[in-house]
C-alpha cells in the first residue's frame, strides 16, 4: 500500500510550447523586430493580402516571411516573387504551426540574414481556423482574416480564434456586390466575441482598405520598439532577456 | 486532429515535470486537467490520444482525469456573471453586452499529478546479484 503524493502544479498544459514560444519573442525583442502570427481559414487571402501589402511597405521596412503550409511551397514561391526574404515551413500532418517550427523556420532565415537588420517578421500560419489559435509561436501581434464568402456565422463557430486576434481583417470585400452576405453583420459577431480588436475591410483586389492596415501596422510595430527600447534601457531586464 | 500536438506538448511539460525529481523517479498515477469549455481542445479525443501516446513509456499506465471548467463571461455593465451562448453571440442576456470579460473556460492546465516517488533504478548488475 502506499499513499500517493500530489503535486499541485497549475502548469500550463501547452507550457513546453510555450517555453519555446518566449525564447522565440526574446530573440524578436533583441532584435527589435515585430512578429506577427497572420492566421485565417484556408483561403480567405492571407498570401494575397501579403502579396499586396510587402511592396508597400518595403519602401520603408525591412521584412522576412516564414511560411507554414502542410505539404507545399507554393505560397513560399508567391511571396519569393515579390522580393521578400521567404522561409518555407512545411508542417506535414500538422494543422499548425507551433513555436519549435518558427525557431526551426528562424535558424535556415538567419542562414541567408541577419535578423537584427528586420522590422517585421510575418509568420503566415497553416490554413486553419482552429488549432493555430492555441499553438503560440512568440508572435507579439496576433492578425486574423475572415473572407466575406465566408459568411457571417464564422465568428461565433470559431470564437477563440476570433478573441485571441488582435486584428481581425475582413478581406475580399470587393466581392460584396455579389454576394447575399451583411458585413456589419460579420463584423457585429468578430466584437461580439472580441470587443477590444481593431476590424478593418480590405480587399487584396481593388486596395480599398490597405492604407488602414499598414497604418495600424505601422502604429503597433512603433509602439513595439518603444517597449523594446525601454526594456534593453534597464539593467536587470537585460539579464531576463538574455540568452537561456 | 490538434489533440496528438497538444497530448504531444503535454508530454513534454510531464517530462519538464519529470526532471525535478532527478535521480528519484516518479511512478505516476494520475494526471489531472482542467480544460475550459472556451479552447479548442476535445476532452474525448485528449484521453485517447494520451493512452496511445504514453504506451510504452515512463507514463505507461498512467490516467488522464480531465475537469471541464465552463465558460462564465461578467457582463461589464452589470457586473454579474453569465454564460456565453454561440446562439446569444456570446453577449450577455442581462444588458446585450458583448464578451469583454471572461471569468473561466479559457484553462489548459495541469491542475496536479498523483505519483509515488521510487529511488533511482537499481543497475541490472544490482537486480541479479539480488535475484541469485
Amino acid at each position: 500500500m502506499h499513499m500517493p503524493l500530489e503535486d499541485k502544479l497549475g502548469l500550463n498544459l501547452l507550457a513546453a510550447n510555450q517555453h519555446q514560444a518566449e525564447h522565440n519573442r526574446t530573440h524578436f525583442d533583441e532584435w527589435q523586430l515585430l512578429c506577427l502570427n497572420v492566421m485565417s481559414s484556408p483561403g480567405s487571402g492571407k498570401t494575397s493580402l501579403l502579396e499586396r501589402s510587402l511592396p508597400s511597405l518595403s519602401a520603408d521596412l525591412q521584412m522576412a516571411v516564414l511560411e507554414g503550409d502542410m505539404t507545399t511551397q507554393l505560397d513560399a514561391e508567391r511571396l519569393e516573387a515579390v522580393g521578400i526574404p521567404v522561409v518555407a515551413i512545411t508542417t506535414g500532418r500538422a494543422c499548425h504551426l507551433d513555436a519549435a517550427m518558427v525557431s526551426g523556420g528562424l535558424k535556415l532565415l538567419r542562414q541567408r540574414l541577419d535578423p537584427a537588420g528586420l522590422d517585421l517578421l510575418w509568420v503566415e500560419n497553416v490554413g486553419n481556423l482552429v488549432c493555430p489559435a492555441e499553438f503560440e509561436v512568440g508572435e507579439h501581434r496576433k492578425v486574423a482574416l475572415l473572407s466575406v464568402t465566408e459568411g457571417e456565422d464564422k465568428p461565433l463557430k470559431y470564437p477563440v480564434m476570433f478573441r485571441e486576434a488582435d486584428c481581425v481583417l475582413i478581406t475580399k470585400i470587393d466581392l460584396l456586390p455579389y454576394l447575399p452576405v451583411d458585413i456589419e453583420r460579420i463584423e457585429e459577431h468578430i466584437r461580439a466575441v472580441n470587443p477590444r480588436c481593431v476590424v478593418i475591410r480590405v480587399s487584396a483586389t481593388s486596395g480599398e482598405g490597405l492604407e488602414d492596415w499598414h497604418t495600424w501596422l505601422r502604429q503597433e510595430r512603433a509602439l513595439n520598439l518603444t517597449a523594446q527600447q525601454q526594456v534593453t534601457c534597464q539593467p536587470e531586464a537585460l539579464v531576463a532577456g538574455g540568452e537561456r | 486532429m490538434h489533440e496528438v500536438d497538444m497530448t504531444k506538448c503535454l508530454l513534454l511539460s510531464m517530462s519538464e515535470w519529470r526532471q525535478q525529481h532527478a535521480p528519484a523517479s516518479p511512478t505516476v498515477e494520475r494526471v489531472h486537467l482542467q480544460v475550459g469549455a472556451f479552447t479548442c481542445v476535445e476532452p474525448a479525443q485528449l484521453v485517447s490520444t494520451w493512452r496511445i501516446a504514453v504506451n510504452g513509456s515512463w507514463l505507461d499506465g498512467a490516467e488522464l482525469a480531465i475537469e471541464i471548467i465552463p465558460l462564465l463571461g461578467r457582463c461589464l455593465v452589470c457586473n454579474s456573471t453569465y454564460s456565453p451562448t454561440p446562439e446569444q453571440a456570446y453577449r450577455s442576456p442581462c444588458c446585450d453586452h458583448p464578451m469583454e470579460e471572461i471569468v473561466s473556460g479559457r484553462e489548459l492546465r495541469i491542475r496536479s499529478v498523483d505519483y509515488v516517488l521510487t529511488a533511482t533504478t537499481p543497475s541490472p548488475h544490482i537486480v541479479n546479484a539480488v535475484a541469485s
